[in-house]
């Protein structure tokens, strides 16, 4: 009985540990939910660029065909592969929301962590050509927000642990956009993108 | 630079292959903002000396394509299709939800003006600071679906090529058209997004015309800097939080009224218009919402009023047919007008005009007055190849394919229902014209007069300039004005705060113009400009105030049946508001407009020609 106990407590301690080095806060996003209004992107380029720039936007809505909205952003993966993809170390994770913060002047435009990303989520910013990416605006994000704040709810700001399979939702918008094709049209959205 | 602007319109001309920047004095966009009000302005200052000569669906017409200072950063982004139209012969401001207006502002230009004929089908990109004439041959034809999935990947995959390292390109936008465009229908719509339409004005066909198949944009710059940035935030807050508090409008979009105006207030046309009154309890929200919605809350850009739905048909004959709500308008027009009641119908031959890229509202219009010649066997098995019968929607497809493809007595049913009319009067002995339903050759909107409780009352569409359109009525004169602001700033008029829009206004483009201001001064320099290139018409038809002003005969007889039976719209209370509309504009008793008024307006040189015209 003491010893399993003390496991219990050790392996509580344990996950409370593991849970509060490694555990990412994220955003959760629902593609059905999406309507395509793309505030979330007015938002976000008005906090971070002081003006409406929609493809300077750290979330970019994807839409291939009308209906089919795909919201796409950082999925905050726990291995972090465009941060070691990164030769000139402009890339880190900030310490309070585990959020790839970017360097700007260390940035050299490689877009190696574009590549490396499984989703393809970073891009090269139109102006200053610098990798962007979603920052979390600090713990409260701006789309997230805004998109509460019309009932939408298809971006949610949550906290959760490792092996939440988060990365899988760092995918191809397209190929999301093609499932989702099916799922609201029927047989006629295999032809629709 | 003004604030809220670019600054910067392309003027291509297709028939040369030319393309050229130009700017627009600051004068010139305080006057008239942009849209529907710069599109009138810069019409007449171009085609203005030979007004009547010009063919709408020749080279010579100009086909205009224009934001406004407060397109996108408004809630509610649209984009003003303009030109003379085949329709009225006179100029009407025709709007569409789309990314497009966002996508062109981004790539660094407030409009598009294009003259001449292209010499094959082509389609314009539009790129940061750039502009392309492209091939089109390989989509000429394609439905409207077809040609957005082709158009999406083929363009994304060619900025792509240039610029493979920057990450993901994003699909650009597109106005586009259907076979009905292509085929030179009167009442082609300019369309996008699958089924958001610039309907009135059958600007369609003018693209048409000019062998113009879509226009394409996609830009990765910023939206134009406002004059006060802060306040520009905070009221778009406020903006945004008494949309989201409007329910009912996000819940059912307009969807709801196919009930409402049919069975409450006795305004929904029904079998071209031979009745108002339905009380059909499947043409309301309730049915649409749970079989067919597929996104029960969808929006364009900056939008949080999400009226809009898509609706998608998933099995039975109508398989795989996709539009959106449908709202009102095609809820009425391509169901009860046509004597169909059922959503699944309804919602298919919707789509299918969607696809075909008519004006849901102009093109069925001119199917119900066929339908109705048929019922009355004015128009014949012989004339049409089947049998059309109210409410089979089986025929009514035909019938929109026999006019798409100019087949049969189809190929007089596309010049639009006025010409349709004089045509098939001439054709046949008889005096068709009490059964077409149009004022000044643009097919009226949905609403009814007759009951006298809908919104468009006695003379909405007979004193207004832009005709039958539902969306810009005539009332006491001023009133009206602010529609003409809505298309001219080119925001939703389902997106706007009437308390707030002037603020905004402001806020954006640094001018001061409160709600006075526009009605009396700008808003009736665009209308009198309006009138004026309307009443010179041309070249195949032109409008005598005396006659023209003045709604279809049909609403002068009693509803025949609901609980408004025997109302009608008065005709002496017609000529009397007439009259006052016109003297409160500064226009005369026949609505030409007054040498003072044109003085001081700065329309002087408006003088000379109006001399003519009046008495």
């Amino acid at each position: 009985m003491f010893v399993l106990s003390i496991y219990l407590k050790f392996s509580l301690l344990k996950f409370e540990l593991v849970s509060y080095v490694l555990s990412n806060n994220w955003i959760v996003r629902d593609y059905i939910r999406c309507t395509g209004c793309r505030r979330c992107e007015i938002a976000c380029s008005l906090r971070h660029e002081g003006c409406i720039w929609p493809e300077a936007s750290r979330i970019r809505i994807f839409m291939p065909f009308p209906g089919l909205e795909v919201p796409h952003l950082c999925a905050q993966c726990d291995d972090y592969p465009c941060v070691k993809s990164c030769a000139v170390e402009a890339l880190s994770i900030d310490s309070q929301t585990g959020a790839v913060i970017v360097e700007q002047d260390k940035c050299t435009s490689c877009g190696l962590c574009i590549k490396k990303c499984p989703g393809t989520v970073p891009f090269l910013h139109p102006e200053t050509n610098k990798a962007i990416i979603c920052d979390l605006c600090g713990g409260e994000p701006e789309c997230v927000k805004v998109c509460a704040e019309a009932m939408y709810n298809a971006l949610r700001y949550v906290k959760e642990n490792v092996g939440v399979q988060k990365k899988l939702h760092s995918i191809d918008p397209y190929i999301i956009a093609k499932d989702l094709a099916v799922n609201l049209f029927g047989e006629k959205g295999e032809r629709v993108i | 630079m003004s604030k809220g602007y670019t600054g910067k319109f392309l003027d291509i001309d297709l028939t040369k292959e030319k393309i050229d920047e130009i700017t627009i004095p600051e004068t010139t966009l305080y006057q008239y903002f942009g849209g529907r009000g710069l599109a009138v302005k810069v019409l007449w200052d171009r085609l203005g000396k030979i007004w009547s000569k010009v063919d709408p669906l020749g080279p010579d017409n100009i086909f205009t394509l224009l934001t406004g200072p407060l397109t996108a950063i408004h809630p509610g982004a649209r984009i003003c299709v303009s030109g003379k139209s085949p329709l009225s012969n006179g100029t009407i401001g025709s709007t569409a939800s789309s990314e497009f207006p966002v996508e062109l502002k981004c790539s660094g230009y407030d409009g598009i003006f294009v003259t001449g004929k292209a010499s094959k089908p082509v389609y314009l990109l539009i790129t940061d600071n750039k502009a392309e004439i492209r091939d089109a041959s390989h989509i000429w034809g394609k439905l409207g679906e077809d040609t957005i999935r082709i158009l999406n990947a083929e363009v994304r995959k060619e900025l792509t090529k240039r610029k493979p390292n920057v990450g993901l390109w994003r699909q650009p936008a597109m106005l586009y058209i259907g076979p009905a465009g292509e085929n030179m229908i009167r009442t082609a719509a300019v369309m996008t997004k699958i089924a958001h339409a610039a309907g009135y004005g059958g600007y369609g066909a003018v693209m048409g015309s000019k062998n113009l198949k879509a226009v394409v944009a996609k830009g990765r710059g910023s939206l134009p800097d406002v004059a006060a940035s802060k306040a520009m935030e905070i009221m778009l807050h406020e903006i945004h939080k008494r949309l989201i508090s409007m329910d009912r409008m996000r819940r059912w979009g307009t969807g709801y009224a196919g009930w409402s105006f049919g069975a409450v207030t006795s305004s929904e046309p029904v079998r071209n218009w031979q009745e108002e009154w339905h009380d059909e309890r499947s043409m309301s929200g309730v049915r649409y919402r749970t079989r067919f919605w597929v996104k029960p809350y969808w929006a364009d850009f900056n939008c949080t009023r999400s009226c809009m739905k898509i609706s998608c048909i998933k099995s039975g004959r109508w398989k795989g047919d996709i539009t959106d709500m449908p709202d009102y308008e095609l809820e009425a027009y391509c169901g009860t007008n046509l004597g169909i009641f059922d959503p699944e119908d309804n919602i298919h031959i919707s789509a299918l005009i969607d696809n075909q890229g008519m004006s849901g509202i102009n093109g069925p219009n001119t199917m119900g007055f066929a339908a109705e010649l048929y019922q009355r066997s004015i128009l014949t098995k012989e004339d049409l190849g089947f049998e059309l019968k109210w409410g089979d929607a089986e025929s009514f497809t035909k019938l929109a394919w026999l006019i798409v493809n100019r087949e049969k007595i189809g190929d007089v049913l596309a010049e639009g229902t006025y010409r349709a009319a004089l045509k098939i009067s001439e054709m046949k002995g008889i005096d068709v014209m009490p059964y077409a339903i149009h004022v000044k050759g643009v097919e009226i909107g949905a609403h009814g007069t007759r009951s006298n409780l809908d919104y468009a009352k006695d003379i909405a569409y007979a004193a207004s300039v832009q005709g039958g359109d539902h969306t810009s009525t005539a009332r006491d004169g001023y009133s009206g004005m602010v529609s003409v602001f809505m298309d001219s700033a080119v925001v939703c008029m389902f997106c706007v705060v009437q308390d707030l829009i002037w603020d905004f206004a402001k806020v954006v483009t640094g001018w001061d113009i409160t709600m006075n201001k526009w009605c009396m001064e700008h808003g009736r320099r665009i209308v009198t400009l309006q009138r004026a290139q309307l009443l010179l018409g041309g070249p195949d038809v032109f409008w005598d105030p005396d006659k023209d002003d003045d709604n279809p005969p049909r609403f002068y007889e009693p509803l025949p049946t609901g609980p408004y039976k025997g109302r009608t719209t008065d005709k002496k209370v017609v000529e009397q508001k007439k009259r006052e509309y016109y003297n409160t504009l500064g226009w005369d008793d026949r609505g030409i407009p007054k040498k003072e008024t044109l003085e001081s307006l700065d329309l002087k040189a408006l003088e000379r020609v109006m001399k003519r015209l009046r008495r």
